[in-house]
């Protein structure tokens, strides 16, 4: 058809270095004006995909290509890469690796100037496109770092957008950002989908949040092939989601524990157009009185204490602000807020990365200013976002044995506590494996492993799911709850509503380096003021809670959560 | 950008030259700055660049941290060639007129004297300047520049990544090493050579991989927006020539010719006043 800007037909993908193809018969097309969105696993071909339909594949990646792929009517081969990059437009995840210029106006030029546009039209587009996501006059002379990743992102897109293409690709746009700007994001995709007539292609796993615009089409991918390719509403009615380790939306899971059965003319592709009849209300709220109510549980005692925290950085602003707060043991707590809030800098003060230059730290009562950077790690361990920035062995016996063997314990306690905390991470199996063999999920295990090794008492992990679909995201978050229980303080800095909702008995709030709130999770993620201060996003279950006339929308959060943390899961 | 450039952003004719003009200048100024030892050249280099510095609103107190630097490299360059060549003028300048001495072979004459005199000069007549382009030169500009003065724009475009991702790296430097020194990973000189290696493995390790993974997404988002699509490409901070910057540029060339000119009156690269 000649509106279709890209086609796939019977189109499979091998990379050279891998012994069974990624991509396995794949028949797809796109047309001018459609927005599809496309999600799956990791590991399901989602990205092959992605890079198939910009041209990286065949041109940046080898490998061997069956059946067709046609883009704009022609094929990959006839069009070359960067023929094919007037087509297609690409948003890469990363929005700080991919910002190339030394300012916002240079970047946004990129394009152009490759192209040998010359001025005053060079200065003019960039200019426009600009305008066209928002970016202000002000910031055209800006460096990346004088940038939120929200700003960032529109930057990336206007450098696409400067040159007039018939699809944009978005290889998860939501990564990286705090829940109030991706909401944000998903409605800037879609008004400039509008306004310019583009097709959108959108590649993302966190699906309720890529349904808060609507979407023509979704197409569901497991292991490398095309298992569904529907419209939002049919898809959600279905139990292909849940087989194939996808999150579905909240508040689908909710009215399906209420019984609710789910018809695509009752429109669930997201909570704003849902429509439910009366004995569907009265369903859902006969579901919320039957739960019990949760029965707080008891207090642990005190671990840490932080008393009146005050921290600036060399010549820059006040990024922390009068911070006090106390952490339990075995609780398992949520850090959220905005990119500069104060969240990183504050889990760096517990760790002794920085030096607060006013208030205490105190570990059951001990003076913590005493301690340096090596003594505190034994009782705060501290987990990068990225576990490629933390392993530096070749063996996976060995990275998790660095930190005792750099304070000289015997090898033969090295071995028992190496083998423990292997045990512990259920890396066990793999103790005389290299790193390099692992996924990215299990090199994360170990580097937790490599500081659980150090027996400390506290555990602060930056991001610990960030990257991860539903099913590597559970493995994870059981397994930090585990640790919880087993007595270990964990402290999770995320911007993922669902895994502080899910799994944090508390959250901390941080906002312009001031703690805003410290509350129960379901009570943070359902009052609208706070929500908008902190740039979080309200959770779906609390507008069907309202929907459904439930008065106490806090309390059908609570029971919720009780009911997956009790009932579902093992 | 606090790496290589100290660019400062001021309205002034200097700031208004492009950078390819600046970026020829300097290598004209440069060049003249080496090649003479003619003392009348050296002097009126110091006091032109004083007038440029004038022009370009560039206070001392910007560049004093570099000045002071170069002083003191100054003054032990001199010492040096003293302390191992105390009689160096007298070989030069073929006379040998004694002031004083020191003791032993320590004898100060006055074509000593002037040989030191030259050798400050030629300090004021080159580094100023360098000062100068470097304070007055968006960096944003100098890649354009060096693609217009031939280089080819690849090459060009390195050093602006360069420029670009330095910063990223710095910090992502010292993220891992915080993360690590918390594993006990110690940078400090107390301990032997091998362990600091070691310790150096644990954290540029991490930090080439990363890299790596980087340049790969770096190369990937050039890519796709046409980087490298066509033998040339435009620069959108590139500026064009004004009256003002061939101005400048002959100014140059005149002051690199009348160097080469002095060296052939000369009849070689001192001037010599002994020779009376």
């Amino acid at each position: 058809m000649r509106d279709e800007i890209i086609r796939f037909e019977h189109f499979g993908f091998q990379y050279n270095a891998q012994s069974e193809p990624t991509l396995h018969d794949i028949n797809f097309s796109v047309r001018r004006g459609e927005k599809v969105l496309v999600c799956g696993p990791s590991g399901c071909g989602k990205s092959t995909l992605a890079h198939c339909i910009n041209g990286l594949i065949p041109f940046s990646y080898r490998g061997e290509r069956t059946g067709s792929l046609t883009i704009a009517g022609k094929t990959a081969d006839a069009l070359g890469l960067f023929g094919i990059s007037r087509h297609v437009g690409t948003v890469l995840q990363d929005s700080d690796d991919q910002f190339i210029g030394l300012t916002v106006a240079e970047d946004i030029a990129f394009a152009l100037e490759n192209d040998c546009v010359a001025d005053p039209a060079l200065h003019e587009r960039t200019a426009r496109a600009a305008a066209l996501v928002g970016i202000d006059e002000g910031h055209m002379r800006h460096a990346p770092d004088e940038l939120s990743g929200g700003q960032k992102q529109r930057v990336a897109l206007a450098g696409v957008m400067v040159e007039s293409v018939d699809l944009l690709l978005f290889d998860e746009p939501l990564a990286n950002l705090d829940p109030a700007t991706g909401k944000a994001a998903i409605e800037m995709i879609d008004d400039l989908q509008k306004s310019t007539g583009a097709a959108v292609v959108i590649i993302e796993h966190r699906l309720e949040d890529a349904l808060h615009r609507d979407v023509d089409r979704v197409v569901l991918m497991g292991e490398g092939r095309i298992l569904m390719d529907v419209s939002p509403d049919e898809l959600l009615c279905g139990d292909a989601l849940v087989k194939s380790g996808i999150r579905e939306p909240l508040y689908v899971t909710a009215l399906r524990y209420a019984g609710v059965k789910l018809t695509p003319d009752m429109a669930p592709r997201n909570i704003a157009a849902l429509r439910l009849n009366e004995a569907d209300r009265e369903k859902v709220r006969a579901w919320y009185r039957e739960q019990p109510e949760e029965a707080p549980g008891e207090e642990a005692p005190v671990l840490l204490e932080a008393e009146h925290i005050r921290f600036a950085y060399a010549g820059g602003h006040e990024a922390l602000r009068d911070v006090s707060l106390r952490l339990r043991r075995g609780e398992l707590v949520a850090i959220v807020g905005t990119n500069g809030a104060g969240k990183s800098t504050f889990s760096k003060v517990v760790c002794g990365f920085e030096v607060q230059r006013e208030g205490a730290l105190r570990l059951e009562g001990e003076d913590l200013n005493a301690l340096s950077i090596k003594q505190r790690a034994e009782s705060i361990g501290y987990v990068m976002q990225n576990p490629n920035q933390m392993i530096s062995q070749v063996m996976i016996f060995d990275e998790v044995a660095l930190g005792l063997r750099t304070r000289g314990v015997p090898e033969d306690e090295v071995k028992a506590r190496v083998e423990a905390a292997l045990k512990t991470c259920g890396l066990w199996p793999f103790r005389s494996w290299p790193v390099s063999a692992l996924s990215f999920g299990q090199k994360k295990r170990v580097t937790i492993a490599s500081i659980l090794v150090l027996r400390p008492r506290i555990l602060i992990l930056d991001e610990p799911t960030a990257g991860q679909d539903f099913r590597h995201y559970t493995e994870i978050m059981e397994f930090l709850r585990d640790l919880s229980a087993q007595g270990y303080t964990v402290v999770m800095i995320t911007h993922d509503m669902h895994l502080m909702l899910e799994y944090a008995g508390r959250a901390l709030v941080f906002s312009g380096g001031e703690l805003i709130a410290d509350d129960a999770c379901a009570a943070v993620l359902t009052d609208p003021a706070l929500i908008e201060r902190a740039s979080l996003k309200e959770t779906s279950l609390y507008a069907l809670a309202v929907m459904c006339g439930i008065e106490d929308g806090r309390g059908f959060v609570r029971r919720f959560i009780a009911h997956e943390r009790e009932a579902v899961r093992p | 950008m606090r790496n290589l450039f100290n660019y400062i952003d001021r309205p002034s004719p200097i700031h208004r030259l492009t950078g390819a003009t600046k970026l020829v200048c300097l290598l004209l100024w440069s060049f003249a700055a080496m090649l003479t030892y003619d003392t009348r050249l050296l002097a009126l280099l110091p006091l032109l660049s004083m007038g440029l510095f004038m022009l370009s609103r560039i206070r001392l107190r910007d560049v004093r941290f570099m000045l002071g630097f170069t002083a003191v490299f100054m003054v032990l360059n001199n010492l040096l060639v003293f302390l191992f060549s105390p009689q160096h003028g007298v070989t030069l300048f073929g006379t040998r007129h004694e002031l004083f001495s020191l003791g032993g072979r320590y004898v100060v004459t006055a074509e000593q004297l002037f040989y030191h005199l030259n050798l400050v000069l030629k300090y004021l007549a080159s580094i100023p300047i360098v000062l100068l382009f470097v304070c007055t030169t968006n960096p944003s500009e100098f890649a354009a520049s060096l693609n217009r003065v031939g280089v080819k724009y690849s090459v060009a475009y390195s050093v602006a990544l360069a420029l670009r991702y330095i910063p990223d790296i710095q910090r992502e430097y010292h993220d891992i090493s915080q993360a690590q020194q918390a594993r006990g990973i110690e940078m400090t000189r107390r301990q032997s050579l091998f362990k600091r290696l070691r310790s150096a493995a644990a954290i540029l390790i991490p930090l080439i991989l990363s890299s790596m993974d980087r340049i790969e997404t770096i190369s990937n988002a050039m890519s796709l927006r046409g980087f490298g699509k066509n033998k040339k490409r435009t620069w959108y901070m590139g500026r064009r020539f004004t009256g003002w910057d061939f101005a400048a540029m002959a100014l140059c060339l005149a002051l690199l010719l009348a160097a080469l000119a002095l060296n052939r009156i000369n009849g070689g690269r001192f001037w010599n006043p002994f020779a009376a």
